[in-house]
């Protein structure tokens, strides 16, 4: 009798923490992944990305029999309110989100309100070939992502300057603050609070602060003042100096490739390695355009995807996850034609074949190799980011 | 007695003004002819019996056709046809189609037609079926105009200026149609004009309004 | 249609004290007030909003009495005023789009005199569009709001008997100008105040407008209010929503501010006659303001050319005149996308157009049937959903629908354009239709056709151009509704505007010139089907042909 019962508790317990798959045991995962839908709910407002993402359907459907539906968002906050109301809905165990494509903010609040798989992603076989050390994959905007998130394209910080007015690259940003006095109206970046416009903010402080490490640390009232005021004395220096005296700006990164193409100004910024070279092939920027990185190296940060708790399809997302992560679906999404985006994998831990692949790309004539992109430095910690920019439009965004 | 247009202690008034009082019977074939001066309300009469009498007036009294108290019936349903000084063709309707408006519903298409094609011909008009009532002539129009109101086969005909419009050698001939299709048909007849010559061609009592 | 407007408001004023329990904040305080009143933008984004819609009306209206007064009813004239109908119904955010890109230091303005007669290789560093006085918006604002009140005057001028005016007072020695100013013009004025307002309120409180061709340093006070709206954090609605509040009561000042101009005026202008002079500058100031007139036209007209050279521009460096090479390419690109967005822009249009004329008629037809008629107060009535800005009752709207869990969506992104187009539906079908000829309904009835047979049978074929032109004007309103569709689609309806707007912010001039076009097109080809369908269908009746 009280055996029976005992069988019939067993049954009649939630299954997730029974049920859950262990990525060390890759068998047992692959098996359980075998027939298994996998809803992965991405931002859709790009062709080129959706073509990928269909792609990667295609081929673990082909490898390991698992169905990957792409769920477009336009925003990834909807992915977070909605695993949060199932949470509260008592749904635990089959949501409607298998997988994510997150970062930053969105990566921090599921992961602190425990709406996340996990950990996983340095247990996945593809791990091995991930450039752990040199780039910025087990940080996310400062939050460590101890395997809650696993990596899949690296955005870097590079200049875009028209060779044909403006031939050298320059090293530093007192570099850019020289040739801005130097030609003005000829630089400009996005309007803060855009978020490359705030990148360019944060990039400035980085290169400029003798001991950027400050910034890993949320900012505090004692330390905020002192460490951003040279950021606001090369502000003050570059702004008169800027396309359009910076009594306008552009709204976006996008919106300067138009004012380069036209002459309007010489030098941007871009989040994206291969945009510039894209931009040149869509005929929106000269052909004359080419882009650089800083001496000591720009900021970078990585997409992650991340698995949420009450996914019913773990085992199949963590195939997703690590076809990802492999060298094919690496080296394709970095192919220009397909999506130009940065690889997170170690070219010293691939085989000579896989490497091959990754030479033999053509990146693009405005394209940097992942050896010129140099060393990608650290998205300071998010509250720096949030007080900067609203010290920016009291001092910049209401200028007369 | 039962038969004709019996108006009983019609009247009618705006803002608390009496404008017209009226209490007279038009037996069948018969002309009543309402004259006076533009202003004094001689349309609203018309538009009283018609049931299309605007809010702001008040009308009292009744109006009786072939011994039915038509006073409160729906427009619609009174029988009672009128013919204003323009002919008010639908423009967007052919000649025949206008025609087809005003006959009875019912009958096969073929029998419409027929009827249709038969009223045009009565007056002078074969073969214009088919034609746009704006590429019509005044005296054509005027026709067409009364062979639809008659097909509508009305118990009485109410005419509010109907020859003002038309030139003197016209006038004549479109009047005299218009009566004797009238008294052919046994149809009692109110007209309003301000034109002696109409009146004395209606040949039928006259009553002056604004005098009093 | 009141209702959504009253709900609106009341949804700014709690959050604007304070109250929002949606986001876990109860009031009543003054903490969003004081918000506002901290942010350093504010005096400049106040008088952005106010110089904007004084300016922008003003001027508009200047041109158009000056236009009508001096050429009414000459060559000139009649051909401007053909020029100018189609132009209404091209949308704010393509004219605005259209302008930018002829008048921009790069724009193709500069780029056809350059570097020939400037000497420029590369543009100006000038601050054109996006100038901190706020001029080039005011001035996209005055191009579309011209053949507005060019048409609405044209109107009015049918219940003046303008003509013998202006012959009379030329035969007493006035100048055609001045002649046409001093016994039309009042005549005239009192039938287009309710339209004058509205273009007021609405220059005030403009967004899509505003955000491509205003500035950013700050911007106007309405695109301030949106930007705070659409932030993820929900305690800065409490801000817009202080903010929605100050917007309103500014366009409450500014129309008082104009009605007191207006009595201003109306004393000068009694002099003026009384002192009876006859107007010595009248062809010099004809000339100005026809050229004034003309250029309006030309620049939305130029404006859609350009957006079509870019929609199908390879690379065009400055200062190319034209492009490298024409392509498909750019068409191929977004063509799928505008396709989508255009499903969903004429689905809402179709639907809300439709509904806004069976209201209408509905309306019409009952004052016709049972002798109801508007008063001057119900035209004030009708027009106030337009004469309130749309950025004070919208977020309300859309934080109630927030806080009663109402699902945004299509259904009440629909109910709140119909705000918006069953005024000027019903504005554009009621004076036809009243005009129709009540003896024709009377001849039907005796001809024993019934009420329903009279409305079907004879009053809608007869009034078929009016009726679609209606149509046309619903379906044009509601494609260039961006506001509404925005904030109440809570950003997941994507329509052309809504589309075209966002890219305003991307600079990829070849994606606004397909989507320029697209929204263009939408607007436009209802137009077109209003005239050439009647034409069609009544080529054989004479008698319809100037209906």
């Amino acid at each position: 009798m009280m055996k029976h019962l005992a069988v019939l508790a067993a049954l009649l317990a939630p299954l997730p923490a029974l049920a859950d798959p262990d990525p060390a045991n890759w068998d047992t995962v692959k098996a359980e992944a075998e027939g298994q839908t996998v809803y992965w709910n991405a931002w859709g407002g790009s062709t080129t990305t959706n073509d990928f993402i269909a792609w990667v359907g295609d081929r673990v459907a082909e490898d390991y029999g698992v169905t990957l539906e792409h769920v477009k968002l336009t925003d990834t906050a909807d992915a977070v309110t909605r695993v949060l109301s199932e949470k509260q809905a008592g749904e635990n165990d089959d949501g409607a989100i298998d997988m994510i494509w997150i970062n930053g903010a969105n990566f921090a609040a599921m992961k602190e309100a425990d709406l996340l798989f996990g950990p996983y992603a340095e247990a996945l076989p593809n791990w091995a070939f991930v450039d752990a050390e040199g780039k910025t994959v087990q940080t996310d905007f400062t939050v460590p992502t101890e395997g809650y998130e696993s990596p899949w394209a690296m955005a870097q910080v590079v200049f875009v300057h028209d060779t044909a007015d403006m031939p050298d690259r320059l090293g530093s940003m007192q570099a850019l603050l020289e040739w801005a006095q130097a030609n003005p109206g000829r630089f400009s970046y996005p309007q803060p609070p855009d978020f490359l416009g705030t990148t360019f903010l944060k990039q400035v402080l980085v290169d400029i602060l003798p001991d950027p490490s400050v910034l890993e640390l949320a900012a505090t009232d004692e330390t905020y003042d002192a460490v951003t005021e040279p950021l606001w004395a090369y502000l003050d220096a570059l702004t008169p100096n800027l396309w359009r005296e910076g009594k306008a700006y552009p709204a976006t990164g996008t919106a300067m490739f138009p004012l380069i193409a036209d002459g309007e100004i010489d030098l941007s910024i871009s989040f994206s390695p291969g945009a510039a070279s894209t931009a040149i092939a869509n005929s929106e920027l000269p052909p004359t355009v080419r882009t650089f990185v800083l001496d000591k190296g720009t900021i970078g940060n990585a997409s992650f995807v991340a698995i949420p708790y009450n996914s019913g399809s773990k085992a199949g997302a963590m195939i997703v996850a690590n076809f990802l992560m492999s060298p094919e679906a690496q080296a394709r999404a970095q192919d220009p034609e397909i999506l130009g985006y940065g690889t997170v994998l170690n070219m010293d831990a691939l085989s000579d074949a896989d490497r091959a692949v990754f030479e033999g790309l053509d990146l693009g004539v405005a394209t940097l190799s992942p050896a010129e992109l140099g060393t990608v430095q650290a998205e300071p910690h998010p509250s720096w980011m949030t007080r900067i920019a609203d010290d920016w439009m009291t001092r910049y965004g209401v200028a007369q | 007695m039962d038969k004709g247009l019996a108006l009983r202690d019609v009247t009618i008034s705006k803002d608390g003004t009496p404008l017209l009082s009226v209490d007279h019977d038009i037996k069948p074939g018969e002309v009543l002819t309402v004259m006076g001066p533009s202003g004094v309300g001689k349309s609203t009469l018309l538009a009283f019996i018609t049931g299309t009498l605007a809010p702001d007036f008040n009308a009292s009294g009744s109006v009786w056709l072939d011994g039915q108290d038509i006073t409160n019936a729906a427009p619609h349903k009174r029988r009672v046809g009128i013919l204003f000084q323009d002919d008010l063709l639908f423009p967007h309707l052919s000649v025949g189609a206008n025609l087809a408006f005003g006959l009875q519903s019912g009958g096969s298409a073929a029998a419409r037609l027929a009827k249709t094609d038969e009223a045009l011909e009565e007056v002078g008009l074969a073969g214009f079926a088919h034609r746009d009532p704006a590429t019509l002539s005044g005296g054509q129009k005027a026709r067409v105009a009364l062979m639809r109101m008659l097909l509508s086969e009305p118990c009485a005909l109410l005419l509010d200026e109907p020859f003002s419009r038309l030139d003197a050698a016209l006038r004549a001939q479109v009047r005299d149609m218009v009566f004797d299709r009238a008294r052919a048909r046994s149809l009692p007849v109110l007209m309003v004009t301000h034109d002696p010559d109409d009146a004395r061609a209606a040949g039928g009592a006259i009553m002056t309004l604004g005098e009093n | 249609m009141l209702g959504p407007v009253v709900a609106g408001l009341w949804g700014t004023f709690l959050p604007a004290f304070g109250h929002l329990p949606a986001a876990g904040i109860t009031g009543p305080s003054l903490d969003p007030f004081r918000d506002l009143f901290d942010w350093a933008g504010l005096p400049r984004a106040m008088m952005l909003s106010v110089m904007t819609g004084l300016i922008a009306t003003g001027v508009s209206l200047l041109i158009v009495m000056l236009v009508t007064a001096g050429w009414s009813g000459t060559r000139p004239f009649r051909l401007l005023e053909r020029l100018l109908s189609p132009l209404l119904s091209v949308p704010h955010a393509a004219a605005a789009f259209g302008l930018a890109f002829l008048i921009a230091p790069s724009g193709w303005l500069s780029r056809l005199v350059s570097p020939g007669l400037t000497g420029w290789d590369r543009p100006p560093d000038l601050l054109i569009v996006q100038d901190s006085w706020g001029l080039t918006m005011t001035a996209g604002l005055i191009i579309k709001e011209v053949p507005f009140l060019l048409l609405i005057t044209l109107a009015a001028l049918g219940q003046t008997d303008a003509q013998r005016s202006v012959a009379i007072s030329q035969a007493l020695g006035y100048g055609r100008l001045t002649g046409w100013l001093k016994t039309v013009f009042p005549r005239v004025y009192a039938q287009i105040r309710p339209p004058i307002y509205v273009v007021l309120a609405y220059s005030m409180s403009v967004v899509d407008v505003a955000v491509i061709l205003g500035p950013n340093t700050p911007p106007s006070l309405s695109v301030q209010i949106v930007k705070w709206m659409s932030d993820p954090d929900l305690a800065m609605r409490l801000e817009g929503a202080a903010g929605a509040l100050l917007q309103l009561l500014l366009v409450i000042g500014a129309l008082a501010l104009w009605r007191l101009g207006e009595i201003v005026a109306g004393i000068i202008g009694r002099r003026w006659i009384m002192a009876g002079r006859r107007g010595r500058f009248d062809a010099v100031t004809a000339q100005v303001a026809l050229g004034l007139g003309t250029a309006c036209a030309l620049a939305v007209l130029l404006g859609v050319v350009v957006l079509t050279i870019w929609s199908f521009a390879g690379y065009w460096g400055f200062p190319d005149a034209l492009p490298d090479q024409l392509t498909w390419r750019n068409w191929m690109r977004h063509g799928p996308g505008t396709l989508e967005a255009l499903g969903e822009t004429a689905l809402i249009a179709s639907v809300v157009a439709l509904a806004a004329l069976i209201l209408t008629i509905g309306c019409l037809e009952a004052e016709y049937r049972y002798g109801l008629h508007i008063s001057q107060r119900g035209i004030w009535l009708l027009y106030l959903p337009l004469l309130i800005p749309q950025t004070a009752f919208l977020p309300g709207l859309q934080t109630l629908m927030l806080g009663v869990g109402a699902d945004v969506g299509r259904g009440p992104v629909m109910l709140a354009h119909l705000v918006f187009v069953l005024p000027y539906v019903f504005l554009s079908l009621a004076d036809p239709f009243r005009a129709w000829d009540t003896r024709m309904g009377t001849i039907a009835t005796a001809l024993r056709a019934s009420p329903n047979g009279v409305l079907w049978r004879v009053r809608l074929p007869m009034l078929l151009r009016p009726v679609l032109t209606a149509l046309a004007v619903g379906l044009a309103v509601s494609v260039g509704q961006y506001l509404p569709t925005l904030l109440i689609g809570g950003g997941r309806v994507a329509t052309l505007t809504t589309e075209a707007v966002a890219l305003a912010s991307g600079g990829d001039r070849r994606a606004i010139g397909v989507y320029g076009l697209m929204q263009t097109g939408a607007a436009l080809v209802p137009f077109a089907m209003a005239l050439l369908v009647p034409a069609m269908v009544w080529r054989n009746r004479k008698g319809l042909r100037h209906g």
